[in-house]
């Protein structure tokens, strides 16, 4: 036995195989599309080196359904499902990003109620997105319950995303010019009592995993991708901040009325899967404060342009006016013209940067528009996050990484 | 009265920095809804980003995306443009420039790691060729996929269409066929304030489009 090991020491820097005789040859390994831990139609092509990932090369593009395609071929309102379409787990979020371009190309800026109504909804937004990807990824590693436990609560804001629109996910909700409807009576109140119920949630999940030692295992030093790495391959969100940049955009590039809200941004110290954890789960508390703060501030009035050639009229008056049934005619067929531009925006959406670069030529369709999904640069960075890491670790940083294939194959 | 949209609204002094930090490569620069735009030849893209990321009074450490933009009338019909963020200074700036079919654009991958998937997207959808860059495959469309989708003249319908086929337990691609035909209307219809065409006697009363209302 002694012999051994001194032999095996001697010969030095050989792969461990070597060492004790044999030579596994590097294998190529398919990783999904049809994988549970894959989140989505993700196919990772892996030449892995026994258990040791070499390299990883992503195949994207299975759920690529040409949305920038189709926007050029439908007038801007129509234009807004799609977005929807995209990060299906946050979807209000996106929405938000064209929204705000389409204002921004119009000139026109919504009124103060549609204002915080879409932040109250983009945060209540990220919540329901942390739910689904915190407890995701503890179910990748092994743990079963904490899904069970966010789900209850993830389905909870689905119902109030039914409330407000109609539907539980492919919301349509926030338009440019505003929302489209006022929130219901007694939304408010029960949003309220939500938030109220929600810290005690996320401490019982904290409780599951936090200081759990599989989860800590499996995570603490799994994936480090230093500061200057998260900013080379275009990180953004919490990938960003969890490798220690303080950057949200909601702070530093404020839109709609997240000037006027008192939050903390996390920021992680290590970079690794548990720091990215940890920043979202903090981030969940800091949207709950957000969500009180609008609910306070919220102002009464109306919830969208008083400009009858951008904002549809009220049901009500289209019955009985005829140039309100005219408008809204003109505005769900021909839709209204943006005048010729370019523009940029973006939104911290729960996975990081999102932004629309939007051309209008001045027709009543874009010419051209560029979606910038966050998790596309994330999932590129996948070959040098993975690479020296056990396959085990792979599924363990897919997890962290927060992917959603609507938004990333477009 | 908040404001909806962000205020990055690009500085004078932004505008110098990078005017100073390109020099001679400017080709014409514009500020657009408070963001600025610059041009810089095709040849010099990967020099003036270098330059942008490395300036200390820039610092834009950050390649968001790159996407193109078809203009099929122009002769060179590609704008390819590169989004950059400076997470230091909160900054941001698009930088542009235009090329054709035929002219490779150098690709910015040894810059900024991250153009890696953006270009090969861009190579994807348009066909702009990047030269130089280290894997350049198709990455969203399907694999042995033919044609560039985002081009104008690329119909929305595509060429092809799959099924499977249970008789030769594959999936077969075949030519599109619609079952009716693809509707596109127009709306040049002489309703005022939306439409902005000129019927006759309309001259005598010139008014400003809707969205240049005096607030």
């Amino acid at each position: 036995m002694t012999d051994q090991v001194m032999a095996t020491e001697a010969l030095g820097d050989l792969p461990v195989e070597d060492k004790i005789g044999m030579r596994i040859k590097p294998f190529t390994m398919n990783f999904g599309p049809q994988h549970p831990a894959a989140h989505g139609v993700l196919r990772l092509v892996m030449e892995m080196d026994g258990e040791i990932v070499d390299r990883c090369d992503p195949h994207i593009g299975l759920l690529h359904r040409g949305t920038e395609k189709l926007i050029e071929y439908k007038t801007y309102i129509q234009a807004v499902p799609y977005f929807d379409r995209l990060d299906y787990v946050s979807p209000m979020c996106e929405e938000h990003a064209f929204a705000l371009a389409v204002e921004s190309l119009l000139k026109i800026t919504p009124p103060p109620r549609a204002q915080y109504i879409r932040v109250l909804f983009s945060e209540l937004t990220r919540v329901i997105n942390h739910l689904l990807n915190v407890t995701t990824f503890a179910l990748d590693l092994g743990a079963t319950t904490p899904p069970m436990w966010g789900f209850e609560e993830r389905e909870r804001g689905m119902e109030f995303y039914e409330r407000v629109s109609g539907a539980r996910m492919h919301a349509n909700y926030f338009r440019p010019g505003g929302v489209h409807a006022d929130m219901p009576a007694g939304l408010a109140e029960d949003i309220y009592s939500w938030i109220d119920h929600l810290p005690s949630v996320i401490d019982d999940l904290e409780e599951l995993l936090s200081e759990n030692r599989i989860f800590k295992q499996r995570t603490v030093d799994v994936g480090n991708v230093s500061r200057a790495d998260a900013l080379a391959w275009g990180f953004t969100g919490p990938m960003l901040r969890a490798s220690g940049v303080a950057w949200d955009l909601r702070k530093s590039q404020p839109y709609d009325v997240y000037d006027q809200m008192e939050f903390d941004i996390p920021v992680g110290l290590t970079g690794d899967c548990y720091a990215r954890y940890l920043v979202r789960v903090e981030e969940m508390r800091q949207s709950i404060r957000i969500m009180r703060q609008c609910l306070d501030k919220m102002p009464d009035g109306p919830i969208k342009v008083d400009d009858r050639k951008i904002a549809p009229p009220p049901r009500a008056e289209m019955k009985r006016n005829m140039e309100s049934l005219i408008h809204h005619f003109k505005l769900y067929t021909e839709g209204y013209h943006v005048p010729a531009g370019e523009t940029y925006s973006a939104v911290e959406t729960p996975k990081g940067e999102f932004g629309v670069y939007l051309v209008a030529d001045g027709t009543n369709k874009p010419y051209r528009c560029h979606i910038h999904p966050a998790g596309f640069a994330h999932l590129q960075a996948m070959d040098f996050m993975a690479k020296g890491y056990m396959l085990a670790d792979a599924v363990a940083i897919i997890g962290s990484l927060d992917i959603v294939f609507g938004e990333i194959d477009r | 009265m908040p404001t909806a949209t962000p205020t990055f609204e690009a500085k004078p002094e932004l505008i110098e920095a990078v005017k100073i930090a390109l020099g001679a490569d400017v080709v014409s620069s514009t500020v657009e809804h408070g963001q600025l735009i610059v041009t810089v030849p095709a040849a010099k893209i990967v020099t003036a980003l270098t330059a942008l990321r490395d300036a200390s009074n820039l610092m834009f450490e950050q390649l968001l995306y790159v996407c193109g933009v078809d203009y099929p009338d122009r002769p060179q019909r590609f704008e390819v443009v590169y989004a950059l963020l400076s997470v230091s200074l909160n900054l941001r700036l698009r930088v542009k420039v235009l090329t054709d079919e035929d002219t490779p654009v150098p690709s910015v991958v040894g810059v900024y790691p991250s153009a890696n998937w953006f270009e090969r997207e861009t190579w994807d959808m348009y066909g702009v060729f990047f030269a130089d860059h280290p894997d350049l495959r198709r990455i969203l469309t399907d694999y042995g996929f033919d044609g560039h989708p985002m081009r104008k003249d690329f119909p929305l319908t595509g060429y092809v269409e799959l099924r499977y086929d249970p008789d030769q337990r594959r999936v077969v691609y075949e030519p599109v066929k619609l079952t009716q035909d693809f509707r596109t209307f127009d709306f040049a219809s002489p309703w005022e304030a939306i439409t902005d065409i000129q019927l006759p006697g309309d001259e005598k009363a010139v008014k400003p489009p809707y969205w240049e209302k005096p607030v």
